[in-house]
C-alpha cells in the first residue's frame, strides 16, 4: 500500500520578482492523511491549487498516480478540493451541490441519487438535502462541502485549510470526522494549514513548509521530536533553543557542554558539526523539583504563569534564561515562589542538537 | 458569503404597546412629501394619457374628454366610407418592427456587454474604476449630438467610408439612412445601460464557484451554462429590460440614422401629436406599448421571486 498518489518534482513558481516556491520535492503516498504545515503565505496554497490544476509551476513536473498532470485542466484531474469558503453553489440545493460532480462525470442517474443520498448521511446532512447553502451554519457548509468533495471518489481529495473559518469546539469536532471520513474511505487527503496542533492530531505525515522550501517531512512523532532545524523546532511547538558547543558529532549523536555546564549526549541531525550550535529542549521536558533528574541544576525562578492544569514557568541558570512548564499533578504541585530557587533538569533523550 | 446570523426569517418583534393613533404615526407623514412627489410625477401623467386614450378626437386636432375606444380600434382596424371596419396589419407592422429592432438592439448589446463586463471585472481596482468611468463618459454628451457625431462618421465623406476607401472601396460610400444605420446608434447609445448592470452582477461573482465548478469535473460550457449564467441572470435581466425598455420608444435613431424611412413606434406616437394631430390614437399606441412592457416586467419578476422561494 505503499504507492505514490501524488509526486511533486523541483516544483518552483514565481509571483513577479517573488519566488513563492523554490525547487520543492516529495511525495505523497496512497491513502494517507498528508498535511501541509506552514506560516501563512508560505506557499502552502499555491501548492494545493498546482495539484487541483488551477495553477502550473514555473518549472518541474507533477505526477498523480504516476501520470504528468502539469498538462491537464482540472475538470479531467481525479482531484477534489474542499475550498476554504467552502464555494457551495448558492443557487442550487444540497443534492444538487453534491449531484453536480456526478452529473458532469456522466453517472447514470438512479447511481447519482443514491450516492447523493448515501453521502449527505454520511455527514450528517440528510435532513437538509433540499435546502440552499444560505440556509446553513458554517459547520454544516463544511461538511457538505466535504460531501461534494467526496462524493466523485477522487483519487485525492485537497483540503484548504478546511476548519480555520469554524469555532473552536467544532473544529475539534470535525478534527475527528474528518480523520474517521479518511480512514473510512482510504481516500489521500492533502490537508493544508497553519495550525499545528491540527497537523500533529490528524495527519500520517507532515511536510512542513517555509519560505518556499521543504523544511522536513516526517511523521508528527518525528516533526515534534525530531525537528532538523531552528525552524521547524521553533514552528512546531513551543522550545527553548540553548546556545550549547558541539565537541564532538558522529553516527547521529554529539556531545554538546550545555550553558548550565554540564556534557551530555544527544541526538543531532547528519550535517552537525564541531563549535557552537543550538540545542532544542521542549518546556514541558524540563522537570522541575521533586520530578527533575539526578542531572539537575540549581535555576531561579524570574516569572510564572499559573495555568490551572499546568503552570509556566520562566527560569534563569548561569545567565541562560528558559521555559519549562510542570503539570500540576496534585493540589500542592504550584508552591515555587517567583523569585525562588529550584532544581531543574532534562533527560538527554530529551534534547537535541540543530542544524542552524 | 455571509455569516450564517444574517439568514433566516427575520421575526418582527417590535414592541407594540398600544397601537399609534392615525395623527401620531411618524413614518406615515414622514413620507407623505415623497409619496406625493412620485405620485405627482409618475403616476399623474400616465393616468392623463391613459384617459385621452379613451377620449374623442376633436374635429380640427385635439381632443374632448369622453370613452371612446377608437382609439385603440384604429391600432388593428381602418373604418371605412361606410363605416365597415377592415382590417389593416399597417401599424401592427410598425409595433412588430419595433419590436423586432429593440430585441435585436437588446441581443447586441447583451452579446457585447458580457465579454467586454468580465474584462472589466478582471482588472485591477483602479483601471475598474476608471472603465467603469469611461463606459458612463457618453452619457455626459446630450443624445442629440451623439446621434449626428455618427451621422457625421458613418455618412458620406464620414471617417468610415474614407477609412475603407483608403483600402480600394469605391468613393462616395455612405452607410447612413438604412436599418444596419438605426441599429448601430441605438446599440451605442443604449450599451452603457447594459454594461454597467452586467458588470456589476459578474463582479459580485465569487471567483472561487467556477474553480469549484472546474473542480467538479464542469468544461467551460458547463460552468456558463450551470454556474456563471443562472448566478449573473439578475444582472443580465436588469440590463436586458434597461436596454429593450426605452428601444422600444426610441424616436432619434430611426428617423435620423434611419431616414425616417421606416415608422417605429415612438415617431408614430409622436407624429399622432404632432402632425397627425389625433391625440387619443397617440395616447392608445402609448398605453398598448406600457401594458406590454408592464406585463413582460411582471412575468419577469414572478418568475425571479419564484425561483428565490424555490429553497
Ligand atoms: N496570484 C498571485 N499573485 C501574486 N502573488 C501571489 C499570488 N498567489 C500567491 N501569491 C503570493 O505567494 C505567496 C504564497 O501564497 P499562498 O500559497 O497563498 O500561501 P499560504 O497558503 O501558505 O498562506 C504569498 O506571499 C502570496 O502573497
Ligand atoms: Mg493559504
Amino acid at each position: 500500500m505503499n504507492q505514490k498518489a501524488v509526486e511533486v518534482i523541483g516544483v518552483s513558481k514565481n509571483f513577479g520578482s517573488y519566488q513563492a516556491l523554490k525547487s520543492i520535492s516529495f511525495d505523497i503516498r496512497s491513502n494517507e492523511f498528508f498535511t501541509m504545515l506552514g506560516p501563512s503565505g508560505c506557499g502552502k496554497t499555491t501548492l494545493l491549487r498546482m495539484l487541483a490544476g488551477f495553477e502550473s509551476p514555473d518549472t518541474g513536473s507533477i505526477l498523480l498516480n504516476g501520470r504528468e498532470v502539469v498538462e491537464i485542466p482540472p475538470h479531467k484531474r481525479r482531484v477534489n478540493t474542499v475550498f476554504q469558503s467552502y464555494a457551495l453553489f448558492p443557487h442550487m440545493t444540497l443534492e444538487q451541490n453534491v449531484a453536480f460532480g456526478l452529473e458532469n462525470l456522466g453517472w447514470q442517474r438512479s447511481r447519482i441519487r443514491s450516492r447523493v443520498g448515501e453521502m449527505l448521511e454520511r455527514v450528517h446532512m440528510s435532513q437538509f438535502a433540499t435546502r440552499k447553502p444560505a440556509q446553513l451554519s458554517g459547520g454544516q457548509r463544511q461538511r457538505v462541502a466535504l460531501a461534494r468533495a467526496l462524493a466523485p471518489e477522487p483519487e485525492v481529495l485537497l483540503l484548504d485549510e478546511p476548519l480555520s473559518a469554524l469555532d473552536l469546539k467544532l473544529r475539534q469536532a470535525m478534527r475527528d470526522e474528518l480523520r474517521m471520513l479518511q480512514r473510512d474511505t482510504g481516500i489521500t487527503f492533502v490537508f493544508v494549514t497553519h495550525d499545528q496542533e491540527e497537523a500533529l492530531d490528524m495527519s500520517d505525515r507532515i511536510a512542513v513548509l517555509g519560505g518556499g522550501e521543504v523544511q522536513q517531512i516526517g511523521t508528527p512523532t518525528e516533526i515534534y521530536e525530531e525537528p532538523v532545524n531552528r525552524f521547524v523546532a521553533d514552528f512546531v511547538g513551543e522550545t527553548n533553543f540553548l546556545p550549547v558547543e558541539v565537541l564532538e558529532a558522529a553516527g547521529g549523536m554529539a556531545t554538546v557542554r550545555t550553558p548550565f555546564g554540564q556534557l551530555i549526549r544527544v541526538s543531532a541531525p547528519a550535517g552537525v558539526t564541531k563549535g557552537a550550535a543550538t540545542l532544542s529542549v521542549r518546556p514541558e521536558k524540563i522537570n522541575l523539583g521533586d520530578q527533575a533528574p539526578a542531572t539537575a541544576f540549581p535555576a531561579q525562578v524570574v516569572n510564572k504563569n499559573y495555568m490551572g492544569g499546568y503552570t509556566h514557568y520562566l527560569l534563569s541558570a548561569n545567565g541562560t534564561e528558559f521555559r519549562a512548564s510542570r503539570r500540576n499533578a496534585s493540589r500542592e504541585g504550584d508552591t515555587i515562589p517567583v523569585g525562588g530557587t529550584i532544581a531543574a533538569g532534562f533527560a538527554e533523550t530529551s534534547a537535541r542538537v540543530l542544524l542552524a | 458569503m455571509t455569516d450564517s446570523a444574517h439568514h433566516g426569517p427575520v421575526t418582527a418583534t417590535a414592541p407594540r404597546a398600544r397601537a399609534p393613533g392615525f395623527w401620531h404615526n411618524l413614518a406615515f407623514w414622514g413620507l407623505l412629501p415623497s409619496w406625493l412627489l412620485m405620485g405627482v410625477a409618475l403616476l399623474l401623467p400616465i393616468l392623463i394619457i391613459a384617459a385621452v386614450s379613451v377620449a374623442t378626437r376633436g374635429a380640427y386636432g385635439g381632443f374632448e374628454w369622453g370613452f371612446d375606444l377608437s382609439g385603440y380600434r384604429q391600432i388593428l382596424f381602418n373604418e371605412g366610407w361606410t363605416g365597415e371596419l377592415e382590417f389593416t396589419p399597417q401599424y401592427l407592422v410598425i409595433i412588430l418592427r419595433t419590436l423586432a429592432l429593440a430585441g435585436v438592439t437588446t441581443l447586441i448589446c447583451l452579446a457585447v456587454a458580457v465579454p467586454v463586463a468580465y474584462h472589466i471585472a478582471c482588472q485591477p481596482p483602479r483601471l475598474k474604476a476608471a472603465l467603469v468611468y469611461l463606459i458612463t463618459l457618453p452619457f455626459w454628451v446630450s443624445m442629440i449630438l451623439r446621434v449626428y457625431a455618427w451621422m457625421i462618421i458613418l455618412g458620406r465623406d464620414g471617417p468610415l467610408p474614407r477609412f475603407l476607401e483608403f483600402f480600394g472601396a469605391h468613393a462616395g460610400l455612405s452607410f447612413m439612412y438604412n436599418d444596419g444605420a438605426t441599429l448601430a446608434a441605438m446599440v451605442y447609445t443604449y450599451m452603457p445601460l447594459m454594461v454597467l448592470p452586467v458588470f456589476a452582477s459578474i463582479e459580485k461573482l465569487d471567483g472561487t464557484l467556477i474553480e469549484a465548478a472546474h473542480d467538479l469535473y464542469g468544461n467551460r460550457w458547463v460552468t456558463l451554462r450551470r454556474v456563471i449564467l443562472p448566478l449573473t441572470a439578475p444582472g443580465l435581466i436588469s440590463g436586458a429590460i434597461l436596454v429593450f425598455v426605452p428601444s422600444l420608444g426610441a424616436v432619434l435613431e430611426p428617423s435620423l440614422m434611419g431616414g425616417g424611412k421606416q415608422m417605429m413606434m415612438g415617431s408614430l406616437i409622436q407624429l399622432q401629436f404632432s402632425g397627425g394631430r389625433n391625440w387619443p390614437f397617440g395616447a392608445a399606441i402609448a398605453m398598448t406599448l406600457l401594458v406590454f412592457v408592464m406585463i413582460v416586467l411582471l412575468l419577469i419578476a414572478r418568475r425571479a421571486t419564484a425561483k428565490e422561494s424555490t429553497a
